[in-house]
């Protein structure tokens, strides 16, 4: 499987627009980066796959200038170039829209300031024209295919849906006409529907020659859009192969172990006591009330878009929010927590769904993020203890192959991935009655989700419940004993995995199937 | 690697690389406990009168109240606050420990008594404006700051307050600074002098919560991200509340030490305490490349401080130049701080809110 990767692809004989040649990086002692040499060929699409960790994301830092520090050499059409910052990369015709849509917008901005951002940001150009502003914008955004209003270009960027948010980022991009575009998942937050319409987008401006740099970690976007696929593992470049993709030797490059891309659910558990009890709560103002049963030995994957009101749920079962009507019961007793605390003390975790904002303490080791929730049981007399505390870090580390040098690593240093598991690692570690978690595979790959997974399904084993909220298809199907499709609020299809075909699912969930059709090798 | 670009590093320059931040991991380290072991040393050998026990203790004791109330802006850092009105409740102590003995006939302990309850409520004053009324800190305690000193005035009648006074009705002022309240400042407890032992004992009381205790760990939590410790169980609201208490209350003991030492209820008193404690917690965040708010930090940065003033007033130089040496301090600390060190730092001084 493993390619020369040095080598163009056969059948491929255009002069590649970007070269790498022994680029390599390091943080410190850690080479993240090791002696890549890729091509990138116009008018074509390569997606980047790794596990976390694997260097996908330093490459991209490197190409787009972000991070100068790197070794080796990096040319643009045959020249030897230096990217030294974002601008530079820019200028030398390398685009990027990094994977945080958030952090691409700047609120208080109209939306046409926020596509007009580098503009702004630049020499030139004192004294804006608001009307000039606006039809640059709609230059702009006309390459998308996207036909904005005055009204919505001057409304504040901040309300903004997140998928519309992604296009002004991705039109922001391609204005400087650049010769190749990364994206770096740009389908995360995004709905099917919407990320169809991404991919229609991708595909014409590969049509027009664009080399485009494809990071997802979601295979069937990548076997409907890449036309080759770049391996990357512990910051080396493992292959890079050409249409037809073989998904079981990406899986084994990817993973360094054989894998299959699709997992049926060998055994799909039923679910026997019942754990906790949602009796009439409405979701949201206008929502019709949710009654919903969780049990027992058994994962419930509750699937649902942006706003169905899986985010709501897992607040409400966390204790973050209260109902807003009806009520809840836990093992029979009713169940009111009135802060994330009282639900702890229950024996409900929750996993929430903005890592970065809601779970990780900046600057903070491993070890002290998986003990904050525990800080009694670790603690005598109020005193904390720290062998105690280490012992917890490095069973989490060690349950879930948490990739780190020692459990002493700030969780900063850790990929994104990690610091999920991590999280995700320390809640489990309190053995809950019931597990909420709140699209825990986002930014997450293959191998740790099965992870998790797996670890979901042991605790479900025991006799306890977990809840899986996610607005993947696949991420559910894998995951779940019982399958949960919420639409507005309300359960539009409720039943066991293996009574279910994927059809029917998808149908509940968005009306009709809009996703590519998983590849299974 | 002949094939790297100009502007890129190799990796030779890299390995050195790894060698400078190692060196410098150990400046940003070291560098103030070894600043200040220098000018000791510098000016124990200069002037024979600085290297007597006398003037060790007696540093320790002109700073003690600045170090006290540092340590209290300290412990509103750590939840990711600042309190501006640490001054404030100083000089509101100071006056009212005063009025409490000289006007109210009551002894010290009375007086002391008095004064913490009134440095708790201050305290929660502050954490009702921020935590309940969601003003950012940094404003809310501006207000504090006037409210307190205005309070102050209007108790005082805007007067310094100083034993058998005479009061507005043309009578005397029935009592005075008693002996147990001057011993506050002016008692040893062994060699020691008093208001060192509170400035060590607290130094130590405090360091011991912080990092050792669970309280601790939770305060630095709810600074570190206030919404990731919620979320784990953390009763954010009431470690705000905990943070700024305790600071009124660390600012109070500021106040009791430095009326003790005026010996009278001086109105200015506490005046220029905000801005040293300001500077010797900001210092202290620096001080042993801790990257955050810690109390033997902030002692040391108290230390550092006294020892200069100390220093440069023996070797004659004006006192208007203790200023612009603090200047320089607190410029380089904050330098080490943000720019040298690799390590977050993690001080969100005046932008939180809830």
């Amino acid at each position: 499987m493993t390619h020369d990767s040095t080598a163009l692809l056969e059948g491929d004989d255009r002069a590649p627009v970007v070269s790498l040649r022994g680029v390599s990086l390091s943080y410190g002692s850690n080479v993240v980066l090791r002696d890549v040499d890729l091509d990138f060929a116009p008018g074509r699409i390569t997606a980047l796959l790794g596990a976390n960790g694997a260097g996908k994301s330093t490459l991209i830092k490197a190409l787009s200038g972000a991070n100068p520090r790197y070794a080796g050499s990096i040319s643009v059409a045959g020249t030897e170039v230096a990217l030294t910052s974002p601008t530079v990369a820019r200028l030398h015709g390398i685009s990027a829209v990094h994977q945080k849509v958030a952090d691409g917008i700047v609120p208080g901005l109209t939306v046409a300031e926020n596509v007009l951002l580098d503009n702004l940001a630049g020499a030139r150009g004192v004294m804006r024209s608001r009307r000039r502003d606006l039809a640059a914008a709609r230059r702009a955004l006309a390459l998308l295919g996207l036909d904005w209003s005055d009204r919505v270009l001057s409304q504040d960027a901040r309300d903004l849906r997140i998928s519309d948010a992604q296009l002004v980022t991705l039109a922001r991009a391609l204005r400087h006409t650049p010769r190749l575009l990364i994206l770096d998942e740009p389908t995360s937050a995004l709905t099917s529907a919407e990320a169809d319409r991404l991919f229609d987008v991708l595909r014409a401006l590969r049509a027009d020659g664009l080399a485009i740099v494809y990071v997802s970690h979601r295979f069937g976007e990548i076997e409907a859009l890449a036309d080759s696929v770049v391996v990357l593992r512990d910051g080396t470049v493992q292959s890079h192969s050409p249409r037809p993709f073989e998904w079981n030797g990406i899986l084994h490059d990817m993973l360094g172990r054989a894998t299959e891309l699709a997992q049926k659910r060998e055994h799909v558990h039923r679910g026997g006591t019942v754990v906790a009890e949602v009796q009439g709560v409405p979701l949201f103002p206008e929502a019709r009330p949710l009654s919903l049963t969780i049990r027992g030995g058994e994962v419930l994957g509750v699937l649902g878009l942006i706003g169905a009101g899986k985010s709501e749920l897992a607040e409400v079962l966390g204790g973050l929010a209260r109902p807003a009507g009806g009520s809840l019961t836990l093992n029979g007793a009713p169940y009111a927590p009135r802060r994330p605390g009282d639900a702890i003390a229950a024996g409900v975790v929750l996993v929430p769904e903005d890592r970065q904002r809601q779970a990780i303490l900046p600057g903070w080791s491993i070890t002290q993020t998986v003990s904050v929730p525990f800080l009694t049981e670790s603690s005598r007399w109020g005193t904390l203890r720290r062998d105690l505390e280490t012992d917890r870090a490095a069973a989490v580390v060690a349950d879930l192959e948490v990739v780190t040098e020692s459990v002493q690593t700030s969780t900063d240093d850790l990929s994104g991935g990690n610091q999920q598991k991590v999280i995700v690692g320390r809640w489990l570690s309190a053995n809950p009655r019931l597990a909420v978690l709140d699209e825990p595979f986002r930014g997450v790959d293959i191998a740790a989700r099965r992870g998790i997974g797996a670890h979901l399904n042991t605790l479900a084993q025991s006799g306890n419940a977990a809840v899986v909220f996610s607005s993947d298809v696949d991420e559910i199907l894998e995951v779940s004993d019982r399958i949960v499709v919420l639409v507005a609020g309300e359960v539009a299809l409720d039943g066991y995995a293996d009574t279910l075909d994927r059809a029917t699912i998808v149908t509940a969930f968005i009306g009709a199937d809009t996703t590519p059709e998983r590849t299974t090798a | 690697m002949s094939r790297t670009p100009p502007g890129n590093t190799t990796v030779v320059d890299r390995i050195r690389g790894g060698a400078l931040d190692t060196v410098s991991a150990g400046i940003v380290r070291w560098g103030f406990v070894a600043v200040t072991v220098l000018l000791i040393g510098f000016f124990a050998l200069t002037e024979p009168n600085f290297r007597t026990a006398d003037n060790m203790f007696g540093m320790l004791k002109f700073i003690a109240p600045t170090a006290i109330a540092g340590l209290g802006v300290m412990l509103a850092m750590t939840v990711g606050g600042i309190d501006l009105s640490v001054g404030a409740s100083a000089g509101f102590a100071v006056s009212i420990a005063a009025w409490t003995m000289v006007v109210g006939n009551q002894v010290g302990g009375v007086a002391v008594g008095v004064v913490l309850v009134g440095g708790a409520l201050i305290g929660a004053l502050n954490a009702l404006l921020i935590v309940v009324a969601r003003i950012p800190d940094l404003l809310a305690t501006l207000t504090t700051m006037f409210v307190i000193v205005g309070l102050k005035l209007l108790i005082v009648d805007g007067k310094s307050i100083s034993s058998q006074m005479t009061l507005a009705d043309g009578s005397s002022a029935p009592g005075r600074f008693t002996p147990d309240f001057l011993w506050l400042d002016r008692g040893n407890i062994g060699p020691v002098p008093v208001p060192v032992v509170i400035f060590i004992a607290l130094t130590v009381l405090l360091w011991f919560v912080l990092e050792r205790t669970k309280w601790g760990r939770a305060l630095y939590a709810v600074g570190a991200n206030a919404e990731a410790a919620r979320l784990a169980g953390i009763r954010v609201l009431l470690y705000r509340t905990a943070a700024y208490v305790g600071c009124g209350l660390l600012a109070s003991v500021a106040g009791l030490l430095l009326a003790a030492r005026i010996g009278q209820g001086d109105v200015s008193a506490g005046n220029s305490l905000l801005l040293d404690a300001m500077a010797v917690s900001l210092v202290g965040v620096s001080v042993l490349g801790m990257g955050r708010p810690n109390a033997w930090g902030t002692a040391l940065g108290a230390v550092l401080i006294a020892v200069m003033v100390t220093g440069f007033t023996m070797i004659g130089l004006p006192y208007y130049a203790q200023d612009f040496g603090k200047g320089i301090v607190l410029l380089v600390a904050l330098l080490f701080s943000f720019t040298f060190s690799r390590k977050r730092t993690v001080v969100v001084a005046g932008s939180m809110t809830n």
